[in-house]
């Protein structure tokens, strides 16, 4: 077993606590993993991606070409990677924020998850990541779905642990919706 | 077996650092290596270490030297252009026989150039850097593990041959996460510092000093210090290889590039290429006779490289005549790390070459 | 009988390589005079610098690290910090620790290591040869300021004892002159204190001492002996700039 994905959005979307979440978990299931995560220079606002590979034996790249899995939750982000995901391969599109109209790929599944209205839904319009995520495994099983929830604690500084129970929600409801999305 | 934690390959060789038992640590902010000096900063000194935020990269190498001159055990880190100020002070050191370890999360120039995965530094790595004939040990790893591991052996190869010692990693093999075993410090018996200034205590004066003027000294110097180089050639080579036993090419590459390379290997053995990969763990010593025998097995090298062409130079010294060289090479900037596709598409054209 | 002079136990019984006239051999003598003072000599740790002076290990009984050029107080900080135990100095020239060194010793009399430097300020580079030092006065002929130093392009002689006493880990600075009896007295008072406030661990203590280089200046000893007097002195006041009490 491999699998790969790109998280990209906008720094401040909480990209990369996304990738260090699912690697927690996937550690946690005993498999290898490799997080690779990308900046802009700029601390706030500039684009923010990462790549995580999980595996069950060598990892090998951490740097992947054409992920199987494209995840967006900005326009920029599907502009830049749209044309890479695999033939065959998934994007998940955050559709609050990014129109997939004019990307022109019919070789790729697109399951469209509106992660801003759910988290805003939520309570919190900062768990788009969260949602995101939740999305991702229901629809790639890359982890089970209890071992991102078990993994917060880890990826989350102490002072934000009151939130844990808020973010399993956002996962889950974001499995849904991505799972909803699938069957219909 | 110990937890397996999850962290970044900086942290992974501070970690390392902490475990080879090494309690001083000078350094000057730089990206993409300033999580080692914070992770530091927060750890040594509840373990009665020091940390000092050095006036500058100059500053941080003659601290380490002079810390190392009492026989502790001590380390600095930098990037690219940061290691250019140091490598006076690496000279130095090369030439008093004095221990430390130094990290080079590189970064690409020339000058300011950027903060990409660079492996552009080998040249100033591996051949010198400094003024004066000598050589430091030089080991590249490619995983967060190895950050840990080799940290820890670059501490003993120190001590054992008296010399710097540098890891040379990059931002991807800095800021990349993976699962970490923190094993305990391997046991390695090491000679005793004899050396080392602590005050006389009633004994005999000792001096660490890199002068000598006296006639024939430094002649006698300079060629202890290459049959110093010449063990270490014999006994401290490391590389790793992968599918070569059959291979028809191989790839050779180290370091980050080395991780691509060797998903591209499975990708093209997967479309029934005999293609292999050699990696260099160490790059001085280089290990020049495994590299040699697989070599002249395929016939053919393909050497990846994030700059223009340097290691390439000690493949093509390694095999001769053996084997065909051929390069390919991605110098450093935004957008410009290889795929494992992007090396694929080179494989095969290479492979089909040989084929022919 | 009553000895009234002997070699301070600190020194080796050899002759140096100092050329006639030359200061070095007084300093030397007033350093390891202040390490026999506190008794320091079997925990002292001395770090040479490039200039004239690297062959402190020839001539000082005690372990000695050597120094790239400039660097000695960032050496002494690394030795100092591994080994908290033990008694450090540099022994700089001017060109060593005023020019290719200042940040150096900025940096590491500003964090107070706690160090002792001597700083050796004969106004020109002596080993390459008498070239124009930080400290080589306005108006001196050197081999590279052939014209005399010109204020105007080359800027002013630095005063570094002054200046290390503005700095917030300075515990004692001070200025001192070895050409004359007098003089040598006062030094020799001045690189005790100096010395005592290591020996205490009160902090970065900083001694400068006007010099003479009789074959840099082309002055025969006498002549050296007198400049000092006449020219370094009214620029390079002498006194003790800054004594922080224990």
């Amino acid at each position: 077993m491999r699998k790969d994905v790109l998280i990209a959005g906008f720094g401040g979307q909480g990209v990369l606590l996304a990738g260090n979440l699912l690697s927690y978990a996937a550690i946690d299931e005993g498999k290898n993993v490799s997080y690779f995560p990308a900046y802009g220079v700029e601390k706030r606002g500039g684009s923010a991606t990462c790549t995580v590979v999980i595996a069950d034996g060598a990892v090998g790249s951490p740097v992947v070409g054409q992920p199987s899995v494209l995840v967006v939750l900005n326009q920029a982000s599907l502009e830049r990677f749209g044309a890479r995901v695999r033939p065959g391969g998934v994007l998940i599109v955050n559709s609050s924020l990014v129109d997939v109209s004019a990307l022109g790929r019919t070789d790729i599944e697109i399951v469209s998850v509106p992660m801003n209205e759910i988290a805003t839904d939520l309570g919190d319009p900062r768990m788009v990541n969260m949602v995101a995520l939740g999305a991702y495994v229901a629809l790639t099983d890359a982890v089970k779905l209890p071992s991102l929830a078990a993994a917060l604690s880890q990826a989350l500084p102490e002072r934000n642990h009151k939130f844990i129970p808020a973010n399993v929600k956002a996962i889950e409801t974001g499995a849904e919706a991505a799972r909803a999305k699938k069957e219909a | 077996m110990s937890k397996r934690l999850f962290v970044k390959g900086n942290e992974a060789a501070a970690m390392g650092a902490v475990e080879a038992g090494c309690r001083y640590y000078f350094g000057y902010p730089i990206t993409p290596q300033s999580d080692i000096p914070e992770y530091l900063s927060r750890e040594l000194p509840p373990l009665n270490g020091e940390f000092i935020q050095a006036e500058s990269e100059i500053g941080a190498i003659n601290m380490l030297l002079g810390a190392s001159a009492t026989g502790a055990r001590a380390m600095t880190s930098s990037s690219s252009p940061g290691i250019s100020l140091k490598q006076e002070g690496i000279s130095y050191m090369a030439g008093a026989e004095l221990p430390g370890v130094i990290i080079n999360i590189s970064r690409s120039g020339p000058g300011l150039g950027g903060i990409d995965a660079s492996q552009s530094d080998y040249f100033q790595c591996v051949k010198g850097g400094g003024h004066g004939g000598y050589h430091i040990p030089v080991l590249a790893p490619n995983s967060v593990q190895e950050m840990y591991d080799l940290t820890m052996h670059a501490f003993d190869l120190a001590d054992l041959y008296r010399t710097p010692v540098m890891l040379l990693g990059d931002s991807v093999i800095g800021q990349m996460k993976e699962a970490l075993i923190p094993n305990p410090r391997p046991v390695r018996e090491l000679p005793a510092k004899g050396w080392a200034v602590r005050g006389k205590s009633g004994a005999e004066q000792r001096v660490v000093k890199s002068l000598f003027l006296g006639d024939g000294e430094l002649e006698a110097h300079n060629w202890h210090l290459h049959a110093k180089y010449q063990v270490m050639k014999e006994k401290e080579c490391i590389s790793e290889e992968y599918e070569t036993a059959d291979a028809r090419l191989i790839v050779a590459g180290f370091g980050s590039v080395s991780r691509i390379a060797h998903t591209a290997v499975t990708m093209a053995r997967a479309e029934g290429m005999k293609v292999g990969l050699f990696r260099p763990v160490t790059l001085f010593p280089f290990p020049e006779q495994a590299l040699a025998q697989a070599a002249a097995r395929a016939g053919k090298v393909l050497v990846v490289e994030l700059n223009t062409g340097q290691m390439v130079e000690d493949v093509r010294l390694s095999v001769g005549a053996a084997a065909q060289v051929s390069f390919y090479g991605r110098p450093p900037g935004a957008g410009s790390l290889p795929s494992p596709e992007e090396l694929l598409e080179v494989i095969r054209k290479n492979y089909e070459e040989t084929a022919r | 009988m009553q000895q009234v002079f002997k070699r301070p136990q600190s020194l080796k019984d050899v002759q140096t390589h100092f050329c006639p006239g030359c200061h070095h051999g007084t300093i030397h003598r007033l350093v390891a005079d202040a390490m026999d003072l506190y008794g320091v000599q079997d925990r002292t740790i001395g770090v040479a610098s490039v200039g004239c002076s690297v062959f402190l290990y020839g001539y000082f009984d005690i372990d000695v690290v050597e120094a790239p050029h400039g660097r000695a107080p960032a050496v002494a900080t690394g030795v100092k910090r591994a080994r908290p135990d033990s008694f450090v100095f540099t022994y700089q020239g001017d060109g060593d620790l005023a020019a290719i060194g200042t940040a150096e010793i900025i940096h590491a009399a500003n964090r107070g290591e706690d160090i002792t430097v001597v700083f050796v300020n004969n106004t020109t580079y002596g080993m390459t040869g008498g070239q124009m030092a930080p400290t080589t006065l306005v108006g001196q002929k050197t081999s590279t300021s052939p014209y005399g130093r010109d204020k105007s392009k080359d800027g002013s002689p630095i005063r570094m004892a002054e200046l290390m006493a503005q700095l917030g880990g300075v515990a004692y600075s001070a200025r001192v002159a070895v050409d004359s009896p007098k003089h040598v007295l006062e030094a020799k008072k001045v690189m005790r204190e100096a010395f005592g406030y290591q020996a205490q661990g009160k902090g970065f203590s900083f001694v400068e001492v006007l010099s003479a280089c009789p074959t840099n200046w082309g002055m025969n000893p006498l002549k050296a002996n007198a400049r000092i007097g006449e020219e370094m002195i009214p620029y390079f006041p002498l006194g003790v700039f800054k004594k922080e009490e224990a």
